[in-house]
C-alpha cells in the first residue's frame, strides 16, 4: 500500500467518522424538536413511560434492594473499624444518590428497556415498517423516537428516586437490622448531612443518562442494517455504547456538579 | 447501450384525477448512484392514469430503486419525477406529505406493524391523519377488509396469518383511505404459484372497484403480464421496453427474450449477469 493510499483511507476513515457524528447529532435535535412540534400524541408518550417506567419498576426495585444491602454490609464492616458505624446511613444514602442510583438505575434501564427498543425500531426498519409511516406521511422520527425521549426525560429521574429509597432501607435493613448498627443514627444522620444539592446532583445525572440512553438506542435501532445480523448487532451496540456513555458522562457531570 | 424504446404510446382517455395528457406519473432521465454504482441511467417512463403498469426485470436492473423514488423514500440525484402534476423532486415538506396522501404502498413484506391487530393496522391511517368518529374508522375499516377478502379477520395479528392473508391486510391498510395511485413492491413475494394467482386477481379487481393507477415492480413473468395494461422492461438502470403486455411480448429485443428465457428455466441471474 502506498503513501498516497494510506492518506487515501485515513481522510475516507475521518470523513465518514464526522459525517456519523453530525448524524447522531442532528438525529437527537430532531426527536427534541418533534416533540415541542403538533400533533401531539400523549398516549404514545404515555405508553412509553409505562414500557420504559412502570414495566422497568420492579427490575429497579430489585437491584436497588440488594445494592443497598450490600452497601450496609461493607459500610458497616469498614466503618465499624474505625468506630463510625454511626455514619452507616449517611454514607450508604450519598453512595446511592450521588453516584450508584443514578448509574445503576441508568444500566439497569438500558438492560431491560434500551436493548429492547433498539431491536423493536431495528426490526421494524427491516421489514420496512419504518418506511411504511414515511409513505403514510408521518414522520418516523416524531412518531417513534421523541414519545421514547420524552419518557426516558420523565422516567429516568423517577426511578433512580425509587431506587435510591428502596436502596436506603436496604442498607438499613441489613446494616442495622443484620448488624447491629444504631437505628437512629442511619437516618438521623442522613438528614443532618444530605443536603437538597447532593440529591439535585443524582437528580440531574438521571436526566441526562435518560436523554443518553434513549438517543443512542433509537439511534442504534432506527439504523439497524436491513440483513439478518442487522437487529443483533444494532441491539449489542446500543447496550454497549450506551452504558460506556453512562459511566463517561458521569464523570464529567461529577467533576462540573461536585 | 441502446436508447430506450417505448414500442406504443398509450391512447387512453384521461381521468379527472390525471395530468392533461392522460398521465397520473411522468418520469423524466432519472439518474441514481450509489458510490460507483449507477443504478438509474436516464429513466424515462410514464404510468397512465387508471391503468396498471407493472415494471419488470433482472436483478440489479433498478426495479426497487426506481420504485423508492416513486413513492418518495429516495431523491434523485438528477431528473423529473411528476405525481399528479406536482414535481416532487423540487418539493419538501408538507407538499410532499400532500403527494403522499394521494397514494397507496404494499411493500414486499406487507410492513405490517407486528404489535397491532389486522384491524388497527388498517385503521392506522384513518386514525392518524384524518379526524374520522370512531364510527366511521370502523365502518371504512370493515368496508376494505370485506373488499380484500378478510372480513372476520379484524382481531386476528401478522404473526396469527399467513402470507398471502397479510398481503391483503397490507393491501387493504394501502387501500383505506381511498388512494389515487397504488404502489405494489413485489407482491407475490414468498407466495405459492395458487396464492400468488389469488393476488393477481386482487390486484385487478382492486384497479378496477377503486379506478386506482397501479405501478407494480414484479418478478412474476411473465404470470404478471395477464393482469398488466402495460410493461415497463428496466435494463442496466434504464427503460428499455415499455408498452402494452402484447406488444413487449411481441417485442423483438434479444435482452428481454433472455430475460423471459431466464426466467422459464429457473435461471434468474443469467440475464443479469450478461447484461
Amino acid at each position: 500500500m502506498s503513501i498516497v493510499e494510506m492518506i487515501e483511507r485515513l481522510g475516507a476513515l475521518v470523513i465518514d467518522s464526522v459525517g456519523q457524528l453530525g448524524a447522531f447529532v442532528l438525529f437527537l435535535l430532531s426527536a427534541v424538536i418533534y416533540v415541542f412540534l403538533p400533533p401531539f400524541k400523549p398516549r404514545l408518550w404515555i405508553r412509553q413511560i409505562r414500557i420504559i417506567g412502570a414495566d422497568s419498576l420492579f427490575l429497579i426495585i430489585l437491584i436497588g434492594g440488594f445494592t443497598g444491602m450490600v452497601l450496609g454490609l461493607q459500610g458497616y464492616n469498614t466503618l465499624r473499624r474505625f468506630g463510625s458505624d454511626g455514619a452507616l446511613g449517611t454514607v450508604v444514602a450519598l453512595v446511592l444518590v450521588r453516584e450508584l442510583g443514578p448509574v445503576l438505575a441508568a444500566i439497569m434501564i438500558t438492560a431491560r428497556a434500551g436493548s429492547a427498543m433498539a431491536a423493536e425500531l431495528g426490526s421494524m426498519q427491516s421489514t420496512e415498517q419504518i418506511d411504511a409511516l414515511t409513505v403514510m406521511a408521518i414522520n418516523p422520527v416524531q412518531y417513534l423516537v421523541s414519545p421514547r425521549m420524552l419518557a426516558g426525560v420523565f422516567s429516568f429521574p423517577l426511578l433512580t428516586s425509587i431506587f435510591d429509597v428502596v436502596g436506603i432501607y436496604g442498607g438499613y435493613m441489613v446494616g442495622v437490622g443484620l448488624m447491629g448498627a444504631p437505628s437512629g443514627a442511619y437516618f438521623n444522620g442522613i438528614a443532618a448531612n444530605m443536603s437538597r444539592h447532593d440529591v439535585m446532583t443524582g437528580l440531574y445525572k438521571a436526566l441526562v443518562f435518560g436523554v443518553v440512553v434513549m438517543w443512542v438506542c433509537c439511534y442504534k435501532g432506527y439504523h439497524a442494517e436491513r440483513m439478518a445480523t442487522g437487529v443483533s448487532r444494532a441491539t449489542t451496540e446500543a447496550v454497549v455504547l450506551s452504558s460506556v456513555l453512562i459511566l463517561a458522562f458521569d464523570y464529567f457531570l461529577t467533576s462540573i456538579l461536585l | 447501450m441502446s436508447q430506450p424504446e417505448t414500442i406504443n404510446h398509450p391512447a387512453n382517455a384521461p381521468t379527472p384525477d390525471a395530468a392533461p395528457n392522460g398521465n397520473a406519473i411522468e418520469v423524466r432521465d432519472l439518474h441514481k448512484r450509489f458510490g460507483h454504482q449507477q443504478v438509474l441511467d436516464g429513466v424515462t417512463l410514464d404510468f397512465p392514469a387508471g391503468q396498471i403498469t407493472t415494471i419488470v426485470g433482472p436483478s440489479g436492473s433498478g426495479k426497487t430503486v426506481l420504485l423508492k423514488h416513486l413513492n418518495l423514500l429516495m431523491r434523485p440525484d438528477s431528473g423529473t419525477i411528476v405525481i399528479d402534476g406536482v414535481d416532487v423532486t423540487k418539493v419538501g415538506g408538507r407538499a410532499l406529505d400532500a403527494v403522499r396522501e394521494k397514494f397507496g404502498m404494499l411493500f414486499q413484506a406487507g410492513a405490517l406493524f407486528d404489535s397491532m391487530s389486522v384491524f388497527d393496522n388498517v385503521a392506522f391511517p384513518l386514525v392518524e391523519k384524518t379526524r374520522l368518529s370512531e364510527k366511521e374508522i370502523s365502518e371504512q375499516v370493515h368496508e376494505t377488509l370485506e373488499a380484500v377478502g378478510l372480513e372476520g379477520m379484524e382481531s386476528k395479528f401478522p404473526s396469527q396469518m399467513s402470507g398471502g392473508m397479510q398481503k391483503r391486510a397490507a393491501l387493504a391498510r394501502a387501500l383505506v383511505r381511498r388512494p389515487k395511485i397504488l404502489m405494489l413492491d413485489e407482491p407475490t413475494t414468498g407466495l405459492d404459484p395458487t396464492r400468488t394467482g389469488a393476488i393477481h386477481d386482487l390486484i385487478r379487481r382492486t384497479q378496477e372497484n377503486f379506478h386506482l393507477t397501479v405501478v407494480m415492480v414484479s418478478h412474476d413473468v411473465p404470470e404478471v403480464f395477464q393482469i398488466s395494461d402495460r410493461i415497463a422492461f428496466l435494463h442496466n438502470g434504464r427503460t428499455r421496453l415499455n408498452g402494452t403486455a402484447a406488444e413487449v411480448m411481441a417485442a423483438s429485443d434479444e435482452v428481454f427474450k433472455r430475460f423471459l428465457a431466464g426466467k422459464a428455466s429457473g435461471e434468474e441471474n443469467e440475464t443479469a449477469l450478461a447484461g
